[in-house]
């Protein structure tokens, strides 16, 4: 219980800080918007390379806005010593990393939940009716893709090259995990039965399951100097 | 005059904090070059050293922060090595960086750490420790629109919300007013008499002065002096730390 209530308050923390700033978010949202709006313009009105491009889209703006995320709250950790503070705490490493975790994942979320609709209006699709199979993908996708990047962003706090060192690390990692969605986004998106996306979010819940045993395991050493 | 203890010859009730041969590199840099320091239950030491001499090294190992190179260190009968949350359990520290939420108020930031220590009646222990260092009127205010000695007066809080056995000061009397001194000083007398062991890091040589019952000189990673304060007067202490060529950095 202790573990759990150690978990919600860092992660009750962390939400409680973007609502009040809005930076990661507002940041999040504007880059998500740029990266839909710029490719429209470069697909132009060919509904057939937009639908063949579309999932990729969604992924490309998912994974990039996430990584905005991920920097900034790592940042809020930084300064005036908090990490350091939250170190200090009589608690396990484990919690530290799974309030984080939970933190960067909600906010994540929030913004793909905002994007969706943004990225239906753009590119004229019917998304409402897929929203609840798409949501079976975007929600364990998110949550590989937060696992690793919670630790790695931790890792790399104490570097001075740290906003160019997480998506360094981050993405080479999380390329199964990212095709994976897309391969299984795309099924969706083309209203093919979902039985055949299963394959791949079976593929991704096993990353998920693999970020997050290795997080758990070596957050504590990687935190600690 | 100069009197550097050895810490296994010392008598009485078991340390509160205990280091022997601590010794810590930074790559090629020597921080630390073989401390040994003994500090009883209800003891104030004071450590006074120029920058770069290895205070906050010190602490940040006392407080499981580094780890030492080599050496060992006990707090409170938890040995860093093999009990670092035993160790984290009985430590308050107030570091050099305030380590508060910008974006939260000061209640909200006490409250977070009542949750992570895990306090009965948070509410109760947040309104009372913001009462002591009079900081309820500005209770609901966001820290980022605090002064920097609000923000000390906040971190102090923090502290005061644990029941530490040892507690670790790192220049404690930065940014704080006339007023918020006294708090802090009361604050480590209240904790002497409780029965905490403090290790004060300070410049400010009448204050470390007025507050200790042990005083240490460290310097170049070597505690290079250790005595009782009854031992010395402040003038004869300001000499002796003259002696060791680093008059300028002390006040």
């Amino acid at each position: 219980m202790i573990f759990v209530g150690h978990v919600m308050a860092i992660a009750r923390k962390d939400l409680l800080a973007e609502w009040r700033n809005r930076e990661s978010f507002t940041a999040m949202f504007y880059f998500a918007f740029l990266v839909l709006f710029l490719f429209n313009f470069a697909l132009g009105a060919d509904q057939a390379l937009i639908r063949g491009a579309s999932s990729g889209l969604l992924w490309l703006a998912f994974t990039f806005t996430s990584v905005l995320g991920l920097g900034r709250s790592v940042q809020g950790e930084l300064e005036n010593d908090c990490l350091e503070g939250l170190l200090l705490y009589p608690t396990q490493r484990e919690a530290i990393y799974l309030g984080k975790l939970l933190g960067n994942f909600s906010v994540i979320l929030v913004v793909e939940l905002v994007i969706l609709p943004l990225f239906a209006i753009l590119y004229n699709m019917d998304l409402w009716s897929q929203i609840p199979k798409l949501l079976l993908i975007a929600v364990p996708g998110t949550l590989g893709f937060a696992a690793a990047g919670t630790l790695l962003s931790s890792m790399t706090a104490g570097l001075r090259a740290r906003e160019a060192m997480l998506p360094f690390l981050l993405f080479p990692l999380t390329i199964p995990l990212i095709l994976s969605a897309v391969k299984g986004t795309e099924v969706v998106l083309r209203g093919e039965p979902f039985e055949l996306a299963m394959p791949w979010v079976k593929l991704i819940a096993a990353f998920d399951v693999v970020f997050l045993v290795t997080s758990l395991l070596t957050f504590e050493y990687l935190v600690e100097e | 005059m100069v009197r550097v203890e050895n810490a296994g010859t010392r008598l009485g009730p078991p340390p509160a904090i205990e280091a022997r041969r601590l010794v810590k590199w930074y790559g090629s840099q020597p921080a630390l070059r073989g401390i040994d320091l003994v500090v009883a239950p209800g003891e104030v030491l004071a450590l006074f050293g120029p920058n770069g001499a290895g205070k906050t090294t010190l602490l940040r190992i006392l407080a499981g922060r580094a780890r030492p190179t080599s050496g060992a260190v006990q707090i409170a009968g938890h040995s860093l090595d093999r009990d670092s949350d035993g160790v984290r359990r009985a430590i308050g520290v107030l570091a050099h960086g305030h380590q508060l939420y910008e974006a939260l108020t000061a209640r909200e930031n006490l409250l977070f750490a009542a949750a992570m220590l895990g306090l009965d009646r948070p509410r109760e222990h947040v309104s009372e420790v913001l009462a002591r260092v009079g900081l309820e009127a500005a209770a609901e205010a966001r820290v980022r629109t605090f002064s920097s000695g609000m923000k000390r007066r906040l971190a102090l809080a923090k502290v005061m919300l644990r029941e530490p056995k040892v507690i670790l000061l790192d220049e404690p009397y930065a940014s704080l007013d006339l007023q918020a001194t006294k708090l802090l000083e009361e604050f480590i007398l209240a904790k002497k008499i409780g029965g905490a062991a403090t290790i004060l890091a300070t410049h400010n040589l009448t204050m470390g002065f007025g507050v200790a019952d042990r005083l240490a000189i460290l310097r170049q990673g070597r505690l290079v002096f250790e005595g009782r304060r009854e031992e010395t007067s402040v003038e004869a202490f300001r000499s002796l730390f003259a002696l060791h060529g680093e008059l300028g950095a002390v006040e």
